[in-house]
C-alpha cells in the first residue's frame, strides 16, 4: 500500500458570477428600469424551467477559482497552503473537505476527513458551553463517546471550568472562541484540513492550538492542510507548501521556496518618488528608497539593509537635517537615525544630495515596515518637507527555525541572546509538596489573562 | 484506514445509506438542539407544544361540529375526532414546512462541514415527530376526559405514524432543495399549508366527501394518513375507503422517491448555491 493518502488530479472549480452590465448603469429612466426587470423576470423565469441556477445581475462571467490543479501528499506530512486573496486556497479546502463539487478533475483521500473552515461551526448562542461542546463535536464528526472520553480534556484546555453551564451567548468572545478552538484541537481525524481559524483568538491560545495539533500530527502519523496568510506559521509548521495564484498551482514543494516564490510575487514598492506636481524649488525629498535583500521589498532578518535618500535644493538651505523613522506596521517608531554632521553637511549649495543610510546587522522584527521622512532646520528651524509612511518593505525572518517562528506582533526589535539553564533535580516526595501551591500560582495568572482577553 | 474516498464531478456517493447511518449521531444531535432551543427563555416552556393544537381542535370542533353541524364518526365525541385528524396532520405539516426550510437556514453548516446533507431536513422532520409525541399526550387525556376507550386498531398506530412521516418528508425533500436554489418556495410553503389544512379531513370526517369524489380526494396523500389514524384511535367506527387508500400510500411513494432522487441529485451543490 502506498503512503500517499491525498491524491489531486488535474482539479479544476468554476462558479458562475453575475455583473451588471454597462448598459444598466446608464439605464435611468423609470421607462428604463421597467423594460430591465421584465427582461430579468423572463430570464429568471427561463432559468427556472431549464432548472439553472438564478444569477443575480445580467452579464455571466466563468470564475474559474481552481484551474487544474494536481498534487499528492503522503501520510504525516504537514503541507501549508499559501497565496494572496482569491488565490482558490479556500475553494481547494472546500472541495477536499466534500463541501463543494469540483467541475473537473478528480480526488483521492485515504482515511477520515475533518475539516476545520471556520471556528465555532453550528455554535448556538442559546446553548450552553457543555451542550454545544457536545454539538460542535458532532458537527465535526466526532461520536458521542469520544466526546465523552475528551470532554474535561477539551474543557480543561479552553479553561473555561465555571462558565460550563452558562448560555455561550453570555461568554465573552475570547472565551467563545477559546471552546470552539479546544474541541477542534481535540479531533483525531487521518486527515485534517484547516483554513485561516488559527487567524483570530487570543495569541496565547493559538500557540496552544498549534502545539495541540503539531503533537497529534508528529505522533500519530495524521496528514494536515493547513491555509495560512501568516507565513511564519506556515514555516514553521509545515514541511511542505503549495503556492495557489488566480486557481493555479504555480509552486509545490519545499517551503522555503514556496514562501520565497509568494513573496517575490508581492507588489510592495520600496521607493517613493515626489510627484511632478510637488516639486519645488525649496528643499525636498525627491526620492526615498529601502534597499532591500530580497526583489518586491522583501527583506531576510539579518542581511543589510539600506536607505537611499535623494534631496533637491534648488534654494540652498543653511542648515539642513534629514531625520528617518522606521515604523512597524502600527505605525509606531521603531527606529530613528539623522544626518546632521558638522563635518558632512548637505544642501548649502543648489544641487542635488545623496545620503545613504547602512544598517549592516538590523534588528527589526518581522512583519510590514514603513518609512518617515523629516527633511529640516536643526531643531527648532524650519521643516522642509515631511513624508508620512512611504517606501513600505517586508522583513521575513525564514533563514532560522524557531519553535513557532515570528511574527508580527511578538516584538518591536530582536536581539542577540544566550540562555544559562541550571536544572535542579528532586525526590518525587518533594515534586508532590511543592506542585500544588505552584499551579496555584499559574492559575492566578490564567485567570486575570481571561479577564485581559475577555474584553 | 482503508476507507476511500473519492471526490469527481457528478460522482454519486456508493455508500450514501451507509454513510447516512453512519451519522445518527448528528441527527440525533441536530434534532435535540431544535427541540433544546425552541422553548429556552419562555415562561411556561414546552407547554406551547400543546396550547396550540388544542385550541385549534376547540375552534375546529365550534366551527365545523356546532356551527356547521357536520356529522362525526360514529358516536364518537367530536372533539376526540377533530384531534385524531389534527394529530397526524400537525406532524405532516410540520415536518413538510420545516424540513423544507431546514437547509435554507442551517447555510452557516452547509458551507463550512461535509456531512450528508439528507440529515438537516431529517432531523427537522424529527423535531415534528418530539411535537407529536407530546400532541399525542394530549389526545389521551382528552380520551380520558370522554372515557373512550380506544379498539385493538390502536396497535397499528405506529404504522401509520411512519406513514404520516414519509407523507411529510417526500415532499419535504422536495422542497428543500428547490429551496436552496429558488427562494420562492420559502413563500409557497405556509400557503400550501394552509390550504391543505381545508382540502384534508382535519377539521371533518372524510366520509362526508361526495362518494364519486373520493379517489380523486385521495390523490392528497394526507387524506389516507388521517383515515387511517381515525381507524386506529377511534376502533373502526370509521371506516378506511380502500381504493382511496392505497391510492394515497401510491402518491406518498411516488413523492419520496422523487424527493430523495431531486435532493440526492442538487445536495452536492447545495454549498455553492446556498
Amino acid at each position: 500500500m502506498s503512503d500517499i493518502v491525498v491524491s489531486v488530479e488535474n482539479l479544476s472549480k468554476r462558479y458562475l458570477i453575475g455583473h451588471q452590465s454597462a448598459q444598466r448603469k446608464s439605464d435611468t429612466t423609470l421607462r428604463d428600469a421597467i423594460g430591465r426587470e421584465a427582461r430579468n423576470f423572463v430570464r429568471k423565469a427561463a432559468d427556472l424551467l431549464h432548472g439553472k441556477q438564478i444569477i443575480q445581475g445580467d452579464e455571466v462571467e466563468e470564475l474559474w477559482a481552481l484551474r487544474d490543479v494536481s498534487f499528492e501528499v503522503k501520510q504525516g506530512e504537514v503541507v501549508g497552503i499559501i497565496g494572496r486573496n482569491g488565490a482558490g486556497k479556500s475553494t481547494l479546502l472546500k472541495v477536499l473537505s466534500r463541501i463543494t463539487e469540483p467541475t473537473d478533475g478528480r480526488v483521492r483521500l485515504r482515511g477520515r476527513v475533518s475539516s476545520l473552515l471556520e471556528v465555532g461551526t453550528g455554535f448556538h448562542p442559546e446553548l450552553t458551553g457543555r451542550e454545544n461542546v457536545y454539538l460542535n463535536g458532532a458537527i465535526l464528526g466526532m461520536s458521542r463517546k469520544e466526546i465523552a472520553r475528551k470532554f474535561d480534556e477539551i474543557v480543561a484546555f479552553a479553561e473555561i471550568e465555571k462558565f460550563l453551564d452558562t448560555s455561550v451567548k453570555r461568554y465573552s468572545s475570547g472565551m467563545y472562541v477559546r471552546l470552539a478552538f479546544a474541541v477542534a484541537a481535540h479531533l483525531e481525524p487521518d486527515i485534517m484540513v484547516v483554513d485561516e481559524v488559527l487567524a483570530v483568538g487570543d495569541y496565547e491560545f493559538q500557540q496552544k492550538c498549534l502545539g495541540k495539533m503539531q503533537d497529534v500530527a508528529k505522533n500519530e502519523g495524521h496528514t494536515v492542510l493547513l491555509v495560512s496568510h501568516n507565513l511564519n506559521i506556515i514555516g514553521s509548521f509545515a514541511n511542505r507548501a503549495l503556492l495557489l495564484d488566480r486557481g493555479s498551482l504555480v509552486a509545490c514543494g519545499g517551503v522555503r521556496e514556496a514562501i520565497s516564490a509568494y513573496l517575490s510575487r508581492g507588489s510592495l514598492d520600496p521607493i517613493y518618488v515626489a510627484p511632478q506636481a510637488d516639486i519645488s524649488s525649496s528643499p525636498h525629498v525627491s526620492r526615498a528608497e529601502v534597499v532591500t535583500s530580497e526583489p518586491n521589498g522583501v527583506h531576510q532578518f539579518g542581511e543589510p539593509l539600506e536607505l537611499r535618500i535623494m534631496i533637491s535644493h534648488e534654494q540652498p538651505a543653511l542648515k539642513a537635517c534629514l531625520t528617518l523613522q522606521i515604523l512597524n506596521q502600527d505605525r509606531s517608531p521603531v527606529l530613528m537615525t539623522y544626518a546632521y554632521y558638522p563635518d558632512k553637511r548637505f544642501g548649502e549649495k543648489p544641487g542635488r544630495s545623496q545620503l545613504t543610510c547602512r544598517f549592516p546587522n538590523p534588528r527589526l522584527n518581522v512583519g510590514r515596515h514603513y518609512l518617515r521622512v523629516f527633511l529640516s532646520e536643526p531643531p527648532g528651524g524650519i521643516e522642509y518637507d515631511r513624508l508620512e509612511c512611504v517606501c513600505p518593505f517586508e522583513v521575513v525572518r525564514t533563514n532560522d527555525t524557531v519553535l513557532w517562528g515570528w511574527r508580527p506582533d511578538h516584538c518591536a526589535y530582536h536581539d542577540d541572546w544566550s540562555w544559562a539553564i541550571a536544572n535542579e533535580t528532586c525526590s518525587s516526595s518533594e515534586m508532590n509538596l511543592r506542585l500544588p501551591k505552584q499551579m496555584a500560582a499559574v492559575r492566578t495568572v490564567r485567570d486575570t489573562d481571561t479577564k485581559d482577553t475577555g474584553h | 484506514m482503508t476507507h476511500e474516498i473519492i471526490i469527481e464531478a457528478g460522482r454519486a456517493e456508493r455508500h450514501y445509506w451507509r454513510d447516512l447511518w453512519h451519522y445518527r449521531e448528528l441527527f440525533r444531535v441536530l434534532a435535540w438542539r431544535d427541540v433544546a432551543v425552541r422553548y429556552k427563555q419562555t415562561v411556561i416552556g414546552a407547554t406551547w407544544a400543546l396550547i396550540r393544537p388544542f385550541l385549534t381542535m376547540v375552534v375546529f370542533t365550534l366551527i365545523f361540529g356546532k356551527l356547521a353541524n357536520l356529522p362525526s364518526e360514529g358516536t364518537t365525541p367530536y372533539a376526540i375526532m377533530v384531534f385524531a385528524g389534527m394529530l397526524p396532520w400537525t406532524f405532516f405539516s410540520s415536518a413538510l414546512a420545516d424540513a423544507s426550510n431546514s437547509v435554507v437556514g442551517s447555510a452557516n453548516l452547509i458551507s463550512k462541514v461535509y456531512f450528508p446533507r439528507m440529515i438537516v431536513p431529517m432531523a427537522a422532520a424529527g423535531v415534528a415527530f418530539v411535537d407529536f409525541a407530546i400532541n399525542f399526550i394530549m389526545l389521551v387525556v382528552l380520551m380520558i376526559w370522554y372515557q373512550f376507550v380506544p379498539g385493538w386498531q390502536i396497535l397499528f398506530l405506529p404504522a401509520f405514524t411512519v406513514l404520516a412521516l414519509l407523507a411529510g418528508l417526500g415532499p419535504g425533500l422536495w422542497l428543500t432543495a428547490l429551496n436552496v436554489k429558488y427562494r420562492d418556495v420559502r413563500y409557497i410553503i405556509p400557503f400550501l399549508v394552509q390550504l391543505g389544512l381545508y382540502a384534508s379531513p382535519v377539521g371533518y370526517s372524510s366520509s362526508i366527501v361526495p362518494e364519486r369524489w373520493r379517489l380523486l380526494y385521495s390523490l392528497n396523500p394526507v387524506v389516507g394518513v388521517i383515515d387511517g389514524f381515525r381507524w386506529c384511535i377511534l376502533g373502526g367506527q370509521s371506516q378506511i375507503y380502500l381504493p382511496g387508500f392505497l391510492l394515497s400510500i401510491g402518491v406518498t411513494a411516488f413523492f419520496l422517491w422523487l424527493g430523495i432522487r431531486q435532493f440526492r441529485k442538487m445536495e452536492n451543490s447545495f454549498a455553492d448555491l446556498i
